[in-house]
């Protein structure tokens, strides 16, 4: 073995010789468009805020002060915890659950059929799926809101049917801005989704239903393990955007339904601006989203057996 | 009472007939055999006794019970999947202890039987093993342990065998001929090698095309086989184009390319053109025999040589020879006249 554990090594430096220049592109577009952006953003959340807008070079902890410390209206009370902008924090972060739970129950069916037709049938269902994306989400957005407003077609039609006798207020309350979570990001959760189901062995079920498993059994003890990463990762790629989402909220929600990524909006745009503010506002986001992730991680490296 | 009675059955996908008819009596405490080749609708059977066909006509009774409307969680059968089908993210003795799980056995009880059907299939030291982490005999051991621990009346095979390589694949015949005797279980054990249908089975079915050719035992359809099919598919033969000039009490006159005459069985066959069926062990060099025939070369098999040698009328003959040191090899070129022995040569239905 001592041969091949050799010739292993020399493949393995040759490997490294030809892949180091292949990957330097591709590192260089995340060192100039994913580390530099995060960087300035955590050195700007340390400066102080210029009054029109933009940052003074002086380095401050002003922003996580205002972000976490209350001293009053008037600043001279003793300091306690900010529950502000955390209420705003902690509703998003409940808003993006619900949005993810959305998309899953509706994605997962949805690619379990696609995965499921034909293969020749298969292309067009998942062209289908993308084909509203097509379109910017402004104008989706506007669009719902044009749907679901009082004297939209919704409405209307709910009422020429005599289901309804006044309009549903739909437009500025939560459910309006989980529509719209879930019509944006909808096929993040089914792409992976089905990606993973393709993959499966449908044997497997059958094995199960062999050996005395019925339908939902099998669904929870052998198709939902074998396809759990793409869950996890549809999970991820709607619950991290929706998080920061601040069309939804903005054009289909109200004051109530205010979430972390208008907040941030908000803080670069003209004169109300605060820079250092909504730089630390989205640390904090990205620190949180992060500490989750290396937590699932880990949870997941646990519950493996070697 | 019989496992498994088969009546009538047909499976169609489209235009394309899997199954065609299909009557088959399967006895309690068998190892049946069903032999084909690829495509002739082995596995398509198996999965219409599983549940996971549903037939298009015709009827499956297990144990003398209608299971049309069972579902396949509902019958009292396993199967053991071409590609074993092992749960992947299950550990060695959670696969084998799940039937029992979904049985609702309890835990102490299932980890016990779990426990007992690894060490009948030689894996106890690999109960915690993931099934990637096991080798292509192991999974095959693995995923036999599984079906079996349920206690099934019946259990399906579908050639669990051919993924292995030879060696492995010899050893696990008699392995599994061992486990049904032990186990008292039915096995339907799917194959297209002609070599493990002999070898281990009770009785067998031949199967071509989606229909059943012929059911016997090993002896009777190596033997007696009924048509040309079985003849050509289990073992060598030679099949010779013959006239039958007449029948009488049961005994065919057999005009053999060449012009010399036979007496030989009919098997029901009337005068006219056939087939001949000699198995080239049953097959010998006699002076004055009624075959002439001129060798055209001699190959060496280890224990046995093979004389391929050809007719007058350009049909090649094959003739086996026992290697020993009497034995006299008529050198290629040489003319010689080949003589069947007593009762090997067979008529064949098309
Ligand atoms: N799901 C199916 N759809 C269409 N044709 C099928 C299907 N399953 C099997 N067949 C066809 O039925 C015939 C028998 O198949 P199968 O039972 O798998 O053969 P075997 O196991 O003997 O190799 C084959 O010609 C195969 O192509
Ligand atoms: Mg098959």
């Amino acid at each position: 073995m001592a041969g091949g554990a050799a010739s292993g090594g020399t493949q393995g430096r040759e490997y490294r010789a030809v892949a180091l220049p292949l990957l330097l592109p591709a590192w260089l577009v995340i060192g100039i468009f994913m580390v530099l952006p995060v960087l300035l953003m955590g050195v700007y959340s340390f400066l102080t805020k210029e009054f029109r807008g933009g940052v003074i070079w002086d380095f401050t902890l002003a922003a996580y002060d205002q972000f976490f410390v209350y001293r009053g209206l008037f600043g001279d009370e003793p300091p306690t915890l900010e529950w502000t902008y955390i209420t705003i924090f902690w509703r998003s972060i409940w808003q993006a659950g619900l949005a993810t739970a959305l998309c899953l129950a509706v994605g997962f069916p949805t690619a379990w059929f696609i995965a499921t037709r034909p293969v020749r049938t298969r292309t067009m269902w998942l062209f289908l799926i993308t084909v509203p994306y097509w379109v910017n989400l402004l104008i989706r957005t506007v669009s719902l809101k044009f749907l679901i407003r009082d004297n939209g077609p919704l409405n209307e039609g709910l009422m020429a049917l005599g289901l309804i006798d006044g309009p549903l207020p739909l437009v500025n309350t939560n459910l309006a801005v989980q529509l719209g979570l879930f019509y944006s990001y909808l096929p993040f959760m089914v792409l992976p989704i089905y990606a993973a189901v393709e993959r499966y062995d449908f044997a497997l079920s059958e094995a199960a239903a062999d050996l005395y498993a019925g339908r939902w059994t099998t669904l929870r003890e052998i198709v939902l393990p074998a396809v759990r990463p793409g869950i996890v990762a549809g999970a991820i790629l709607v619950f991290v955007p929706s998080l920061g989402a601040f069309l939804a909220p903005d054009l289909l929600g109200g004051a109530k339904t205010y979430m972390i990524g208008s907040l941030i909006d908000e803080q670069f745009r003209g004169s109300q601006g605060n820079w250092p503010f909504g730089a630390a506002a989205a640390m904090i986001l990205m620190t949180l989203v992060l500490i989750a992730l290396i937590l699932y991680a880990r949870a997941q490296g646990r519950g493996r057996p070697a | 009472m019989s496992a498994i009675e088969i009546a009538g059955v047909s499976k169609s996908y489209g235009a394309m007939r899997a199954l065609d008819d299909v009557s088959l009596t399967i006895g309690g405490n068998a190892f049946f055999t069903l032999l084909g080749p690829s495509g002739c609708g082995k596995t398509t059977l198996l999965r219409c006794i599983a549940g996971f066909e549903e037939v298009s006509a015709g009827s499956i009774r297990l144990l003398g019970r209608d299971i049309a409307a069972l579902a396949p969680n509902e019958r009292p059968v396993n199967t053991v999947f071409q590609n074993y089908a092992l749960f992947p993210h299950m550990t060695v003795a959670e696969n084998v202890a799940f039937g029992l799980r979904m049985k609702g056995v309890p835990e102490a009880r299932r980890r016990a039987r779990a426990a007992r059907m690894l060490e009948m299939v030689h894996l106890a030291e690999l109960a915690d093993r993931m099934p990637a982490q096991l080798s292509g005999g192991q999974q095959q051991r693995v995923a036999l342990a599984r079906a079996l621990a349920p206690e099934p009346e019946v259990l399906l095979l579908d050639e669990p065998l051919s993924a292995l390589d030879l060696k492995l694949r010899q050893a696990m015949r008699l392995e599994l001929k061992q486990l049904q005797e032990e186990t008292g279980i039915t096995f339907v054990f799917v194959t297209h090698d002609q070599e493990e249908a002999l070898t281990m089975s009770d009785r067998i079915a031949v199967m071509s095309h989606g229909r059943l050719q012929q059911v016997g035992t090993a002896r009777e359809i190596y033997e007696s086989p009924v048509n040309r099919f079985v003849a050509d598919f289990i073992g060598e033969t030679n099949v010779l184009p013959v006239l039958v000039e007449g029948v009488e009490g049961g005994r065919a006159s057999v005009v053999l390319p060449g012009g010399a005459r036979i007496s030989c069985p009919a098997a029901g066959l009337g005068p006219g053109a056939h087939h001949l069926s000699i198995r080239p062990e049953r097959i010998g060099i006699a002076a004055g025999g009624p075959l002439r025939a001129t060798v055209e070369r001699v190959v060496y098999l280890g224990t046995d040589l093979q004389l391929v040698t050809r007719l007058a009328d350009g049909t090649a003959v094959q003739v086996r020879l026992q290697n020993s040191a009497r034995t006299e090899v008529p050198a290629p070129g040489t003319a010689i006249a080949l003589e069947p022995e007593e009762g090997a040569a067979r008529l064949l239905a098309d």
